[in-house]
Formats: C-alpha cells, structure tokens, sequence
C-alpha cells in the first residue's frame, strides 16, 4: 500500500510528464491561455490516462508479451513489436468509446470537456503513459495508480500554468520574448518548482 | 522549379522552424537533448521518417478516402517508426535504450502529422519529401543546438569527449548540474526564440494589450 502512494506521488509531482518528460507539451502550449479551457483539458486527460493505461496494460501483458500467447499454444512468438500501433488503436477506440459513454451518462462532464476528447487521441503524453508502464513494467494495479496519478499531474501543471498566462497578458515583456518566447521560460520555472518536490520520497 | 525546390527546402530551417514558430513538435524534442549524440540521432531519426512519411502519404494522396485519411497517415508512420525502432535496437543498443519511448513518440510527435496533413495530402511527392526533410532538418538544427549547450555547460564535453576539466579532476571548471535537468530545456528553448525574433521581427506575435506610454514610463 505504502509502495503505491509513493508511486502516486511520484507520478503527480516529481515524474510530472508535462514538466519533466515534456509530454504532451503542443497542447499544453495551445490551450492555456484561459484557466477554464485548461481546466476541460485537463479533466479529459485524467479520464482518458486513467482508462488507457490500464487498458493498455492488459493488452500488453495478455497478447503482446514475449510468451503471452502461450495459451494458444504459440509460445515462443513474440510480438511486442506491435505495442506502438496496438496502443495507438486502442487509445483512439478508447476515446470514441468514452466519448459515447459520457456523453450518455454524465452530459454535463461531456460539455466541460468539449472538443478536447478526440484531440486528445495524439497527445504524446497518452501514449508516453503507456510506453513507460511497458518500459518500467508496472503490474495492473501499479498501472492504475500510475495512470491516474500521471494524468492528474499533468492536468495540475496546465491548470496552473494557464493561471500564470492569464496574469502574463498585463505583464510588460521584451518585444522578442512576446508569447512563445516568455511561455518556455514560465514553463521552465514551473519545472524547477516541481524538481523540488524530490524531498518527497 | 529549381529555386522552389529549394526554398520548401530551406525555409523550415529558420524562417518557418517547426519548434519555434509553428508549435509544432515539442514533445519529444526536448527530454532527449541532455547530450548531444542522442540529439543528434534524434534528429537523424526524424528526418527519415519525415521524408519518408510524408513522400509515402503523398504518393497515397488520390487513393485516400477522405474520411479516413488521419488513421491511413496514422498508420503509414506508425509503420516507418516501428521499423525505425527496431532497426536502432539491433544496430544502436545502447543509444536506443537512453532515448527510450521517445523514438516510438515521434507517432504522436505532431510534426510529422502535421507536414502529412498540412503539405503532404495536397503537393507531388518530391515537393513533399523535400519538405519533409526540411522540417525535420530544422527539427534536427534546434535539437542539436540545445543538446550540444547542455551537454557543453552541463558536462563539459561534446560527443563524449571532456574539452573542459571539471574541478574534481583537478580542472577550473565548475559543471553547471542545472544544465542537466530539464528546465535548462525549456530556459534554452526560450532564448533560442528570442534570439530568432531579435533577428527576424515578423515572427513576433502580436501583444493582447497594449500598456499605455505613460504606465510604461513609470516602470
């Protein structure tokens, strides 16, 4: 239980895959500018990588593994070379399927989130998600953690980051720096901030 | 024709640069720039399959439904980047294991969507390969450029190979342990966009608002 709350603090804070793998980094530029459509954005990504990355993890484990498919009696073929386009396939089902499922059940949550669903599809974070719950090879119940944990890491990082640039607006920055320029630089900070959430663990 | 060519070639290396003016691309660049070989097979990488890709979904281009045409580029780089992948893991270990998932994150990378969508679908297949390589050549320019400062500053090497001698071997070189940490990226990045802008004014984007004079005076 212990190992699992440090893996969740861990993949909100310190592992934070906006500010310290720099994923997902187009959108995290794109839509920041107004604190609520940051907030929509954010609570889709938490939705989609706590849902995929699991997911994922099954897939993996069950079909693509050296050895996974022992039961069909084809133990020694190894397919993990699929795992790119097998997670991208289901990444985007996944998605379309959410997408049904919200819309149905929770239509308020649906319109918070708007049209951030489907572009989350090629978020480079979704999939960064999955590629390192393979490459650290967490089991399912860590893949959950980490999912969710990872997601709302990210989402946080967004949220304050376009709090910040609403701010920015009134702020009188050298004229080459405008925009972009002064975007990397507060994202910067913010990184350096979250490194020093490494006393945590 | 010749003089186009070359242009769709050699703007993206600055005047239309993917990284810092089209926001294109971000993702990956930056977690693997902490030394500059991996930056520089980064960039190697996205090169090949920027022009490949985008010559392979150019020569599609009349053959594609256009409602699926996003899974058909999907999947067209999906496959050029598994090649990839598996090729730098037989051939490349050691390197392919320190760029880890990013070399399968150039799927999502939005570049090479990007030029397939935004190029590709419309233009004949030597423009679109050429313009692929371009981007990725400028992808690769700024790639090189922060690897090499932060592997310089942070190491005092370039290539692996020790230029300055940091002062625990006895040298006069304090190694900057900042440069290796990833808000070096981003801080770099920045000045990178300002120095382009400083250059090339008409790339600065325009302000929301404007201070009046006199609020600007009295700062």
């Amino acid at each position: 239980m212990n190992a699992l709350f440090e893996l969740l603090l861990r993949s909100v804070f310190l592992d934070n895959l906006a500010l310290s793998f720099f994923l997902g980094m187009c959108t995290f530029l794109a839509v920041s500018k107004r604190v609520d459509t940051a907030f929509g954005v954010g609570l889709a990504m938490m939705f989609v990588q706590t849902v995929t990355v699991p997911v994922n993890n099954l897939i993996y484990h069950q079909l693509l593994a050296p050895g996974a498919l022992a039961w069909a009696g084809l133990g020694e073929v190894d397919l993990s070379f699929l795992r790119l386009i097998a997670f991208i396939g289901v990444i985007a089902a996944m998605v379309q399927v959410l997408e049904m499922i919200l819309e149905f059940h929770l239509p308020r949550l649906h319109r918070a989130m708007g049209i951030f669903l489907p572009l989350i599809t090629v978020n480079c974070a979704i999939l960064g998600g999955s590629l390192f719950m393979v490459e650290r090879s967490y089991g399912f119940t860590e893949s959950v953690v980490f999912g969710f944990g990872s997601g709302l890491g990210w989402a946080l990082a967004i949220v304050m980051f376009a709090a910040i640039r609403e701010r920015l607006k009134y702020a009188d920055i050298p004229q080459g720096l405008q925009g972009l320029g002064i975007n990397f630089i507060v994202a910067g900070l913010m990184s350096l901030g979250f490194m020093a959430f490494a006393g945590l663990g | 024709m010749q003089d186009s060519n070359w242009r769709i070639l050699t703007r993206p290396l600055i005047d239309d640069n993917p990284l810092t003016l089209q926001i294109l691309g971000i993702c990956s660049a930056l977690a693997v720039t902490t030394s500059l070989d991996t930056a520089l097979l980064m960039g190697l990488v996205v090169v090949c399959v920027l022009g490949l890709g985008s010559a392979l979904v150019s020569l599609m281009r009349h053959q594609i439904p256009h409602s699926v045409r996003i899974i058909v580029q999907i999947t067209v780089i999906a496959t050029l980047v598994i090649v990839v992948d598996q090729l730098l893991q037989a051939y490349a270990f050691e390197l392919s294991k320190r760029l880890s998932v990013f070399v399968g994150l150039i799927i999502t990378n939005c570049i090479v969507l990007g030029r397939a969508e935004g190029f590709a679908m419309h233009n004949g297949v030597v423009a679109s390969a050429l313009d692929g390589i371009g981007n990725g050549l400028g992808y690769a320019f700024i790639l090189i450029l922060v690897g090499a400062l932060r592997e310089f500053l942070g190491k005092g090497s370039l290539l692996n190979m020790q230029i300055l001698i940091p002062t625990s071997q006895g040298g006069g070189f304090e190694p900057l342990q900042l440069m290796l940490l990833p808000p070096s990226a981003f801080f770099i990045i920045g000045g990178i966009i300002w120095l382009i802008r400083r250059k090339r004014p008409q790339q600065v984007e325009e302000p929301e608002f404007s201070l009046r004079v006199k609020d600007r005076r009295a700062r």
